[in-house]
């Protein structure tokens, strides 16, 4: 195997920068949501459960194919966002980073909401009748206990987000240096006739990458219930 | 004064309660299952009364039929477990401290110097709750409860999970406590721990309120 090429570079730079961006703008909103669906009863709440999980077992190209009626420059929400606010998702980077938020965000309230039901209510009510009010119940006990669960949730989205593929390809196309990430980089490496050598070298760094997000992941999951225990 | 005039349903349990305590030590006395703490809870606001009227030094703290509920973190009633609930990822000087920060009141490292001589836990204050002994975690979670400044203090019988020996290591420091005067409701079933530390007597027994007195009433 020879040097990674300038272009492959860019491939993984970008890919980094999307999957990162996706994971923090996605994770208060996998908190607030993991929180909810760990602590509250109301009205709708399986059909929301339901809602957050379709990622995941839709097919990735339906997924796309929904972001682009939605968030494409003529879509209801995409013209909205570009003439009032000139936030563009389409056929940019951003966009890409839109759909691995979207696609791996089951994955990342998955570990956050077990941690955060894994939490011992009866010390946030010791924490109430301390004068706590219910923001820092959370803040102050809720929260630290869960964040081994947290952080977990954010290696699982994060390795989930750098390898998504379907929806991105569909939503944004594959324009090297914009919206060409490790995958689509592979997929057209593969398509042309010298491209195997540069497909592999890439490979084997999405699997290193995917390799090191799950030992991470159980090492966090590992420090949760050590800390639960107090000692 | 406390004043608890209530009735809750619990499945197939339900309780009945009516009674005022003018007491500084009150205990409530009945077997397991007599519905005690889930009484406390009320009082605490942890759990809301079906019907009925709970008042503390003439503030109504829930009154069902005015449909006032006022929530427990500003009840400003401390509590003290039966199995402590420190925060096992704070150690002992953040549990402690934990009150105060919550009800954004000024630091005071006399009354902090003074609840941790009476209690005996100034030697703990860099432990995590995880490496305490039963007795030292139930004499954090009184001076807890104590630093929180409450103006009165729930006891769910703080020494059912310790043995014998642990309970002779509490007990003075819970009489020392009374004699603070700060105003308690202090759960038991066990009458000889009342004796040594209750003025006022609220018996109860399968949901009901059978005796109300002095001491005396535990015979």
């Amino acid at each position: 195997m020879s040097e990674i090429s300038p272009a492959e570079w860019t491939a993984i730079l970008l890919s980094l920068r999307v999957a990162i961006m996706a994971t923090l703008v996605a994770t208060p909103f996998g908190i607030g949501l993991a929180w909810l669906l760990a602590r509250r009863e109301f009205w709708g709440k399986s059909v929301l459960d339901a809602l957050v999980h379709l990622p995941l077992v839709l097919p990735p190209v339906v997924t796309g194919y929904l972001l682009l009626l939605t968030f494409g420059r003529r879509g209801l929400v995409g013209a909205w966002l570009a003439d009032n606010l000139g936030i563009v998702f389409a056929f940019r980077w951003t966009g890409a980073a839109l759909a691995c938020g979207i696609m791996s965000f089951p994955l990342l309230v998955r570990p956050i909401r077990l941690s955060i039901e894994a939490v011992d209510r009866r010390l946030e009510q010791a924490s109430s009748t301390l004068g706590a009010a219910p923001w820092q119940v959370f803040a102050t006990v809720t929260l630290p206990l869960a964040l081994p669960g947290v952080l977990a949730g954010m290696v699982l989205g994060f390795a989930k987000a750098i390898g998504e593929f379907g929806a991105t390809i569909t939503f944004v196309s594959n324009i090297p240096g914009e919206t060409q990430t490790i995958s689509s980089a592979i997929y057209s490496l593969i398509q042309a006739p010298d491209g195997d050598a540069a497909a592999g070298r890439l490979v084997l760094i999405s699997i290193v990458i995917a390799m090191g997000a799950l030992i991470a992941s159980e090492w966090f999951a590992r420090r949760a219930t050590k800390r639960l225990h107090g000692n | 004064m406390l004043r608890v005039d209530v009735t809750k349903q619990l499945g197939e349990f339900s309780l009945e309660a009516s009674f005022e305590s003018q007491g500084r030590v009150t205990g409530l006395f009945g077997a397991s299952g007599a519905g005690k703490t889930s009484l406390i809870n009320m009082i605490a606001g942890l759990m809301r009364p079906d019907r009925g009227v709970i008042a503390l030094d003439g503030e109504t703290l829930d009154d069902t039929s005015a449909g006032v509920h006022v929530r427990p973190h500003r009840r400003r009633i401390g509590y003290v477990f039966q199995d402590a609930r420190l925060f096992p990822h704070l150690d002992v000087r953040q549990n402690l401290d934990y009150g105060r920060r919550m009800n954004r009141l000024a630091t005071d490292s006399a009354q902090l110097t003074r609840i941790t001589d009476l209690l005996d836990i100034g030697g703990l204050l860099e432990r995590r709750p995880g490496k305490l002994s039963g007795g030292e975690r139930q004499r954090v979670a009184l001076g807890r409860a104590l630093l929180s400044k409450p103006r009165l203090l729930l006891l769910d019988e703080p020494l059912g999970s310790l043995d014998e020996g642990r309970k002779e290591e509490i007990l003075p420091y819970l009489v020392r406590l009374r004699d603070e005067g700060i105003p308690m409701v202090y759960v038991s079933h066990d009458a000889a721990e009342l004796r040594q530390l209750a003025t006022q007597i609220v018996m109860l027994k399968h949901g009901r309120v059978t005796a109300l007195g002095g001491v005396k009433v535990l015979t």
